[in-house]
């Protein structure tokens, strides 16, 4: 609490309360998050999950190929699997959090009774699973570098385009996780099920672990529909240089183009899952679903 | 007024109690009963836990089409992605089951009632199996269908044998798993979702388990669905004699050995656990 006491003494964040909700929101979140186990068992709990997830893919591909892991298709799987995690972390992160607070807790009525901005509230909850995803990319990544070679060197990394784009990345995760947050107020049933859904779906059609072009045509045009795409694609290109494999999907728009079009998507997403949120919300009081325990 | 009511009582016919193997037998199938049934009622679950699992399924395959590997491949992730909803239902309907039905307040009616726990975990355990059945078979056909996977079996007695003896295993430690579980507590969810992605590693859910190495692939055989799926695929890709860890009958053996250990480490579990709970009045506590 010492930290996120300092931020609320802060006097713009004491100022709002969009702010404050969203700095002891996450505080709340890094506590469940992480006080259910030691240190340790909990280091080994996040670490443990994304290597053996990786490490499927990698001996996928080394059966397959004999070990061939310089070749620029290894990299491109290799990264896009560990960049990945943050979408699933941030994703079903935020949305989780109202099956918690309404299922689990059954702390959504106490909520909903006190003066907090449940927008930032809902966001600033995610705060802790994207604190862990980054871990776990910046584990599997460092993985990779030291037990598979991956070309990957700090000084030739484009910082700044990595920074910008995972920055506009995390935006754009988080406003679709709070989008299945407003819409998990709404569902009685499978509730459980949607945050992994969307991640699935995104996992098959972003291009996270193989090119498009390897879906068949008629499939093909939804990875131009999800920000992910994008993301992942600037960040292997900032990250790799010019050892990233280049596939003819994006490579006809340039690194700027793919900022532009990600900041477009953060835009519209940012508002969209603002006015979203606000209507399910009214939505799920008008049908007396806020505190509603399923138990589904 | 008491007249008519004793004489209303004594000619109502007394229902027989339930006892022995007829209240264990009763016992299991009423808990057994809500998860058959429950899969005819709702069917929206169709969409859910097979389009998402083949989505995970497709993933996988694309990523073995991308590298141009050889066609059994293909079958070998079909394959495995069916499994998984075993496993997963192993983990989360059957390890974790008690531990929710502790935070619902079903536990303390299991423990009252006079129905043994070991004939609940049983029905948990056909019910789960029944259920995960019809979802793993959509998710085979389809996969199979849609990525066009041919098999070749060598033989089809034993390939039933060997998921029958499979499932066992698989089921009975499931129920071992639910007393350790609902004694981890709130850990219980974490420890669920640790044996994922690390038990699809070590027991090859989508590449032969041979791949792993001799030691590797020893130790995760300790999860039954390692020689179930090993075997299961030597008997399903016949055409490639060298892709198994194991030969499919010592497969078997060892699963027989297996079910056997895990049932019977689950009947003593339960009863260890039951009466720590009860000494310590932790049984039914919700706080952890």
């Amino acid at each position: 609490m010492v930290i996120a006491q300092r931020i609320l003494d802060i006097p713009f964040v004491r100022r709002s309360n969009a702010l404050r909700s969203f700095v002891v929101a996450a505080w709340l979140g890094w506590q469940i998050e992480s006080n259910w186990a030691d240190p340790f068992l909990f280091a080994i709990y996040s670490i443990a999950r994304p290597i053996a997830g990786v490490l499927i893919l990698v001996v996928m591909y080394s059966v397959i190929t004999n070990g061939a892991l310089e070749q620029p298709i290894f990299a491109y799987i290799y990264l896009g699997n560990a960049l990945y995690m943050l979408v699933g972390q941030v994703i079903t992160g935020v949305s989780w959090v109202v099956i918690d607070d309404r299922e689990h807790y059954r702390t959504m009525k106490q909520l909903h009774t006190t003066p907090l901005n449940h927008y930032t509230y809902l966001l600033g909850r995610g705060v802790a699973r994207l604190i862990i995803g980054t871990i776990s990319v910046l584990i599997t990544i460092g993985f990779g570098i030291v037990a598979f070679k991956l070309p990957i060197v700090p000084a030739a990394i484009d910082w700044p385009l990595f920074i910008v784009s995972t920055g506009l990345g995390v935006i754009c995760l988080a406003t679709m996780g709070l989008i299945l947050g407003a819409l998990t107020m709404m569902m009685a049933r499978h509730f459980w099920s949607l945050g992994e859904a969307v991640a699935g779906a995104l996992y098959l059609f972003s291009g996270a672990i193989f090119p498009l072009e390897t879906l068949p045509n008629w499939l093909r045009p939804l990875g131009y529909i999800f920000p992910v795409t994008y993301w992942l694609e600037v960040a292997r290109r900032s990250l790799l240089g010019p050892n990233a494999a280049g596939f003819p999907t994006l490579t006809a728009f340039s690194n700027e183009g793919l900022i532009a079009i990600l900041s477009g998507f953060a835009v519209v997403l940012s508002i969209s899952s603002y006015y979203f949120y606000r209507w399910a919300l009214h939505q799920a009081m008008e049908k007396g679903l806020i505190d509603m325990e399923t138990g589904y | 007024m008491n007249t008519a009511k004793n004489a209303l009582i004594s000619s109502t016919e007394r229902v027989p109690k339930a006892r022995g193997f007829k209240l264990f037998w009763i016992t299991a199938w009423a808990r057994a009963y809500p998860r058959i049934v429950g899969t005819t009622r709702e069917r929206s679950w169709l969409f859910f836990e097979t389009v998402l699992p083949l989505m995970g399924v497709a993933a996988y395959v694309f990523v073995y089409r991308a590298i141009n590997a050889p066609d059994e491949y293909i079958g070998f992730v079909v394959v495995g992605g069916a499994m998984t909803a075993f496993w997963l239902n192993v983990l989360w309907s059957m390890a974790s089951q008690l531990y929710w039905d502790k935070d619902m307040g079903n536990l303390e009616l299991y423990v009252l009632s006079p129905g043994p726990m070991m004939a609940i975990l049983l029905g948990m355990a056909v019910g789960g199996l029944v259920m995960t059945a019809s979802r793993a078979a959509i998710i085979l056909v389809a996969g199979s269908l849609i990525f066009r996977v041919s098999y070749q079996i060598a033989s089809l007695p034993l390939l039933i044998l060997t998921f029958g003896v499979t499932m066992a295993a698989l089921y009975g430690m499931g129920m071992m798993f639910a007393s350790v579980f609902l004694a981890s507590g709130r850990e219980a969810w974490h420890i669920s979702n640790l044996l994922q992605e690390p038990i699809y590693l070590a027991s090859g859910f989508y590449f032969p388990v041979k791949a792993m190495g001799f030691w590797v692939a020893t130790f995760a055989s300790i999860i039954p669905l390692t020689l179930g799926l090993d075997a299961m695929r030597q008997l399903l890709f016949s055409s490639d004699p060298t892709l198994g860890f194991l030969s499919v009958p010592l497969e078997i053996g060892i699963l027989i050995f297996l079910a056997v250990f895990f049932i019977a480490g689950a009947g003593w579990m339960l009863a260890k656990l039951e009466e720590i709970g009860r000494r310590e009045g932790r049984l039914i506590e919700r706080r952890r």
